[in-house]
């Protein structure tokens, strides 16, 4: 039965307890899933800063190319890496694993907490130390190397700063492990009666297979990078020819980890736009085993396709032909996936939410950037868009325009269970709307651009070069992104005072999370939640109005009870 | 930026909105396969953006009310077409990609071979008959860029002094990575006459946006003439030889020698002066000391310049180079 009272005055998880110490050194998943998104949003705005500084550097007219001095291109370069590393290591590589995750995956399970609480803590932990060392290396030196770290440049060519950032690369991915092997093990012992492994609802599905990932390939960079402190701080050649090292062997290194790192970013996005078109469509998702198989065969995939970053490093021929038709293999259950979400909302009732515009949004976003993966994933035509901004426009629509706007949409689809609160109003659809028109403007331009031949990581480029058109396009973009996106961090924070109270289950999901009340008790659930059938089935719940949201349609007997199941 | 011709096809081989000009044999195959894949992209695009939107428009909840009539909630029919029908245009991706990859590796054998040797922040060029070029972009050198024949397989072999580098020519569509320790390889055939950008595409540090060059398409007759004058040496003077070195070694890109401290200490006025070590001992700049710092860099580093080693010249610099080189700097004072 749902609550009957919408009081926040009442105890729950935000203030059954209070101090510094009862949130740091809490081992409730739900604080440490706040904590993590707090983090996050904390990173993006510097990553953010990182990524205004580069397009204010590129815009036509700023910096007279001629003029520039060694100082100015340094503090390019700089801006590129750590903006590139904060942005993956500190805000995608976490934003919905561990911080959504967190919050959302033992409720959704209907369980108190996952297996390990403490581990889940360390891995907290060990993510600010990890991110403490990164903003550590701004004030150290000029880290210039890209987020790639490639070798002999990292070891040999540049200064320490290279050191820090990559211990904290190396902490930040034992906390991505301990994350994904507390969820594995939380999803395989943990789940409730009746939830077989095919009723479990796809968010736990695209958080299970990035579990895998992160538990397989994470140890991977953890020693590649190792080996690059060992010859940066030892001289001991493993990378560096003049040491009797080998450079490609690193890139290969590099990609098996970072290849598959890119569907970690991308997969919890996925399992944030299934439950999106469920709920909102108010319809069961379509082909729900298709999608469910195709998260794992993505994550199995992503293991050998790494070698499509290497095209032109010199790995050998052949390698490069098994790498092209191996990526191919990934476009399937990814497109398979489009297909499925697309054919939910065919006769459903559509519910335009704020959440639910972010998951629209992305079908565009997601459209543009998958499709134009296959670009890269044939030969022929990847040598030459290699390192020009086709790539980069390709992945900023894969990791900002599908993972982050997953993450943003996931944030006001779970806001009112996090805090109580709603924060649905025309505010954030317009934080949303100008967010998308922005993310266009800035990185449509950027595909021809790539085409026509502008390379990457350049801190200026003549104008005899002819590509001002598409910075200027990209300058203007990214303010209106930058402007959206602020809004939406507006509307989260207004809601603390303007935002409606939240009921149980304002939208209509049927996952277990809209069963106990908006914010959850310390303990998840006061009573058992009922036994789990298919987690789609919308017809369970109808909706009462805005006051108590949606409620089940048969009140459940005491007969059906987790208790007397397990007694049984 | 004329959007109307985004789906323009290209029209022998001239500029469009997607591509520079066509400029290289191997040029117009990598646009066919690029606009074979665009318009299938586009069709698919269209395809799910338009059902999304008419799903959205024709199902909204205003609409339809709150509770949507049942609908299957799969279709295993459907679930396979929609699976296997893109999967064989991606079959047809691959292959194509493949044959055109397998011929842009394979050089003809009468290919002209140069070898190109890349530095922080700039090409040399060797040719087989013993001359030398250097970058080429006018905003950033007065080197002669690459200077290759029309209608001539041309291979280059690329290799590396310091980190990666990767040379980038987009009007032939040809990219490959110079690695230190080992040679590659890239080929073309130039079919157009004219000047086209070559571009660093690799990382390479602090003017990686500087290691612009130029590719010179010029006529086989044009060529023969260019390179015949070009290995002319005897004209020089020890001071002219080795500013010539001086470019073609690639050390103007660190040095400056009109008094700006760059990445390396200025050389200017600094014969016979007293520089001081990063031990805090003094050395008098003399013969021996600029042959030493060319041959063993790291023997005597300057005081504020112990962060960004130098490469070593031993072996890429014999006896009568390395006297250039210090009659050109003895002229600078």
């Amino acid at each position: 039965m749902a609550p009957s009272t919408n009081s926040l005055d009442r105890t729950h998880y935000l203030n059954a307890t209070k101090g510094f110490r009862s949130w740091f050194m809490t081992i409730d998943h739900k604080r440490l899933g706040l904590m993590y998104l707090w983090s996050v949003v904390g990173c993006f705005i510097l990553g953010g800063f990182f990524a205004m500084k580069i397009r204010w550097t590129l815009t036509p007219g700023v910096t007279d190319f001629m003029a520039q001095s060694v100082e100015q291109m340094n503090a390019y370069n700089n801006a590129f890496t750590v903006h590139g590393a904060v942005m993956i290591f500190l805000v995608i590589i976490p934003s919905i694993p561990a911080a959504l995750g967190n919050f959302v995956l033992p409720i959704m399970l209907g369980v108190k907490d996952v297996a390990f609480p403490k581990l889940n803590r360390l891995s907290y932990h060990l993510w600010l130390i990890g991110a403490l060392l990164f903003v550590a290396t701004l004030f150290i030196g000029n880290l210039d190397t890209g987020w790639t770290f490639y070798p002999p440049y990292s070891t040999g060519h540049t200064d320490p700063s290279v050191i820090t950032a990559v211990l904290g690369a190396f902490v930040l991915g034992f906390s991505s492990i301990f994350t994904g092997l507390n969820f594995i093990v939380t999803i395989h012992k943990m789940r409730p009666p009746g939830m077989t492994w095919f009723k479990m609802p796809l968010f736990l599905w695209a958080i299970y297979a990035t579990a895998i990932i992160q538990v397989l390939a994470t140890p991977v960079i953890g020693i590649s990078l190792l080996l690059l402190l060992v010859e940066k701080t030892m001289n001991i050649g493993i990378f560096t020819p003049a040491l009797g090292g080998d450079p490609v062997f690193f890139q290969h290194l590099f990609w098996f980890y970072s290849h598959p790192a890119v569907y970690v970013m991308i997969l919890p996005g996925m399992g944030v736009m299934s439950e999106l078109f469920a709920t909102f469509a108010r319809k069961p998702i379509f082909g729900y085993k298709s999608i469910a198989m195709s998260s794992i065969a993505i994550a199995i995939l992503s293991f050998i396709v790494w070698g499509h970053h290497m095209f032109v490093s010199g790995q050998s021929e052949t390698m490069s032909v098994i790498f092209s038709a191996l990526t191919f293999s990934v476009a399937v259950p990814s497109a398979i996936k489009v297909f499925n979400w697309i054919a939910t909302l065919y006769k459903g009732s559509i519910a335009f939410t704020t959440p639910m515009l972010y998951g629209l949004s992305i079908i565009w976003l997601f459209g543009i950037g998958g499709l134009t993966g296959m670009f890269h994933a044939t030969l022929g035509t990847s040598v030459h868009l290699h390192d020009t901004y086709f790539v980069v426009a390709h992945f900023h629509f894969v990791m900002v325009g599908s993972a982050l706007f997953g993450f943003i949409g996931g944030i006001f689809y779970w806001w009112p269970k996090m805090y109580g609160r709603m924060a649905e109003g025309a505010l954030s659809k317009w934080g949303c709307l100008l967010s998308f028109v922005g993310f266009n403007m800035t990185f449509l331009p950027l595909f021809p651009a790539g085409s026509q031949g502008m390379p990457r990581r350049y801190a200026g480029y003549t104008e005899a070069a002819g590509f001002d058109s598409y910075n200027m396009s990209a300058t203007i973009g990214s303010m209106v992104l930058a402007l959206g996106l602020c809004i939406a961090l507006y509307s989260l924070l207004r809601s603390f005072k303007h935002g409606e109270k939240a009921p149980a289950n304002p939208w209509g999901g049927v996952t277990l999370e809209w069963q106990c009340e908006s914010p959850p008790p310390e303990h998840n659930f006061d009573i058992d939640p009922p036994t789990v059938d298919n987690p789609y089935d919308m017809t369970l719940v109808e909706w009462r109005g805005q006051e108590e949201g949606f409620l089940p349609k048969n009140p459940r007997s005491d007969d059906k009870c987790i208790a007397d199941i397990q007694q049984a | 930026m004329n959007l109307l011709n985004l789906l323009a096809l290209p029209q022998s081989g001239a500029e469009t909105f997607w591509f520079p000009s066509q400029a290289s044999t191997g040029a117009s195959r990598v646009d066919d396969l690029f606009y074979f894949i665009f318009y299938v992209s586009l069709f698919a695009f269209i395809a799910i953006v338009v059902a999304t939107i008419i799903f959205s428009l024709k199902y909204s909840r205003s609409r339809v009310g709150m509770e949507p009539e049942d609908s299957p909630h799969h279709s295993t029919k459907i679930e396979i077409v929609w699976s296997v029908i893109p999967a064989l245009f991606m079959v047809a991706m691959f292959w194509y990609g493949f044959k055109d990859f397998v011929d842009s590796k394979n050089p003809p054998v009468d290919a002209y071979q140069i070898e190109a040797v890349s530095q922080k922040w700039s090409w040399t060029f060797n040719y087989p008959n013993g001359a030398i070029t250097t970058g080429g972009n006018p905003a950033i050198d007065e080197g002669e860029g690459l200077v290759i024949p029309v209608n001539k397989p041309v291979v280059v072999r690329l290799e590396s002094t310091d980190v990666l580098h990767s040379f980038f020519v987009p009007a032939f569509r040809a990219k490959m990575d110079a690695v230190p320790g080992r040679y590659t390889y890239v080929w073309f055939e130039a079919n157009e006459i004219g000047e086209f950008p070559l571009y660093c595409a690799e990382y390479c540090g602090s003017k990686h946006s500087r290691m612009l060059a130029t590719v010179k398409v010029v006529s086989q007759e044009d060529f023969d003439t260019w390179a015949a004058d070009a290995i002319d040496d005897s004209d020089l003077s020890p001071e002219e030889r080795g500013k010539k070195l001086f470019a073609v070694k690639g050390c103007i890109a660190c040095h400056s020698t009109a008094g700006v401290a760059g990445i390396g200490p200025a050389l200017d006025g600094l014969y016979g002066k007293q520089e001081t070590l990063v031990d805090g001992t003094k050395v008098a700049v003399d013969d021996n000391y600029i042959r030493e710092s060319l041959l063993d860099p790291q023997a005597k580093v300057v005081e504020g310049y112990a962060n960004v080693p130098m490469t070593s010249f031993a072996g890429q610099l014999d006896d009568d180079e390395i006297s250039a080189i210090i009659a050109y700097l003895k002229s600078l004072n």
